[in-house]
């Protein structure tokens, strides 16, 4: 979707500010959403794709002015309430719902680490053949979708090299509208700076962008 | 970004603090969530992962030639090998700087960082300035860190829009030679592996 959340080139956030000594979470409200997020997750009724197209719905001003761990709170609770596991309403009125039934059992604390460590990969056996390969010159489509989408908008209708073959990768897209895992190649594709910004381009160099196969033409 | 500072100790929690302790509240009362569980989540962070990791990753590669070129063959299992990967590392990339590339990392369209080795992503990684600009201005950036590369110097970056997560190998600094892994390590800072630093200087390192 053309969002907010597509912010590579725009102007005008002001100076990047790093903090020295930054703790790993500023308040303990932060930590506490981290971990719901994560929590919840395990209940397996959504993918990492469609929790990142969650938190890009957020009306544009409300995503501007929100902390990340707010974005976080926006994004868990329609999620949620999409898929059922929690109602608007719930959270609206802080209680279960009458007659609700209890949900059971959670992750517990003892089963924590061994999922971290496990985590998600999104590489798959079999896919989509390939149509490209490294060294090729290709193009990013012009595609303007509504739904959850990792194709950039300021790399659309530019043109870069394949440098590496990342292997076949669950395709985000459809994903993460629970339309399947559609598994195809994934390639890293360096586009020149003069490309993406034109000849006055503030650098000398290039942008690194992963993008899979259907978001490619040849060129 | 939240312009106020009160903390856990203030007396008058913020708003986002209430929402989020009620939806803790109600996530509980509805079977969803354990509080221990959300607490071992927290620890997990606070501790288990961090850029003291990717630090110990980044020394090896000066050190051992052959670990430096199974990190960039392999990286996911080459930082495997020194216990580290998981949530947000499944898929690692090492890129290298060098004489004449500098490497910086970014995701324009989220916060995509890689746990295992560097921990939770900082605050300025996470914010829309960061976000628009590195790969617009890369080089206005790093002089918000008070960087500056020398003008003939080409600078690649990673806007991590996959599963792919990247880890810049800075150059081993200058007068190092007597130092040994651990000491090399602790000169590795998190920025320096993110593109937005050098690792310290011999003698500079706590």
């Amino acid at each position: 979707m053309n969002g907010v959340h597509d912010m590579g080139g725009m102007h005008g956030f002001g100076p990047v500010r790093p903090e020295a000594n930054e703790p790993v979470f500023h308040h303990r409200w932060e930590a506490r959403m981290l971990a719901l997020t994560l929590a919840t997750a395990a209940w397996r009724k959504w993918n990492i794709d469609a929790g990142r197209f969650a938190r890009e719905r957020t009306p544009p001003a409300d995503y501007l002015r929100y902390s990340y761990f707010e974005r976080w709170y926006a994004g868990l609770c329609r999620l949620m309430d999409e898929v059922g596991l929690v109602s608007a309403a719930e959270i609206a009125s802080g209680r279960p719902a009458p007659g609700s039934a209890k949900a059971t059992p959670p992750v517990r604390a003892a089963d924590v680490k061994a999922i971290l460590d496990k985590g998600g990969p999104s590489a798959r056996d079999h896919g989509r053949p390939g149509r490209f390969r490294v060294g090729q010159r290709v193009r990013a489509r012009n595609i303007n979708p509504e739904h959850h989408t990792r194709l950039p908008r300021y790399a659309r209708g530019k043109s870069g090299v394949i440098v590496r073959d990342h292997g076949i990768h669950v395709l985000p897209d459809s994903s993460a509208s629970f339309k399947g895992e559609d598994p195809q190649p994934l390639y890293n594709v360096r586009f020149e700076a003069a490309e993406l910004w034109g000849d006055d381009a503030p650098f000398r160099g290039a942008v690194h962008i992963d993008l899979w196969d259907c978001y490619l033409d040849a060129a | 970004m939240s312009g106020n500072h009160d903390h856990d100790h203030s007396e008058i929690p913020s708003e986002p603090a209430l929402r989020v302790k009620a939806l803790e509240t109600l996530l509980v009362q509805k079977g969803l969530v354990d509080p221990a569980a959300l607490d071992a989540y927290i620890e997990y962070c606070e501790t288990k992962i961090g850029p003291r990791n990717g630090a110990r990753v980044v020394a090896r590669a000066w050190v051992d030639p052959a670990y430096r070129e199974r990190l960039f063959a392999d990286a996911t299992a080459a930082i495997a090998e020194l216990g580290y990967g998981g949530r947000q590392g499944e898929h690692m990339v090492a890129v290298a700087n060098t004489g004449t590339t500098h490497n910086l990392v970014v995701c324009t369209l989220c916060s995509c960082y890689p746990w295992p080795v560097l921990g939770l992503p900082p605050v300025w990684y996470k914010s829309d300035a960061y976000r628009s600009r590195a790969v617009i201005d890369p080089r206005g950036v790093l002089a918000d860190f008070g960087v500056t590369l020398p003008a003939d110097k080409e600078i690649a970056v990673w806007d991590s829009t996959a599963e792919i997560r990247y880890l810049v190998v800075p150059e081993r600094p200058a007068g190092t030679e007597n130092l040994d892994e651990a000491a090399l390590a602790a000169l590795v800072t998190r920025d320096s592996m993110i593109g937005t630093g050098f690792p310290l200087s011999p003698g500079a390192a706590r």
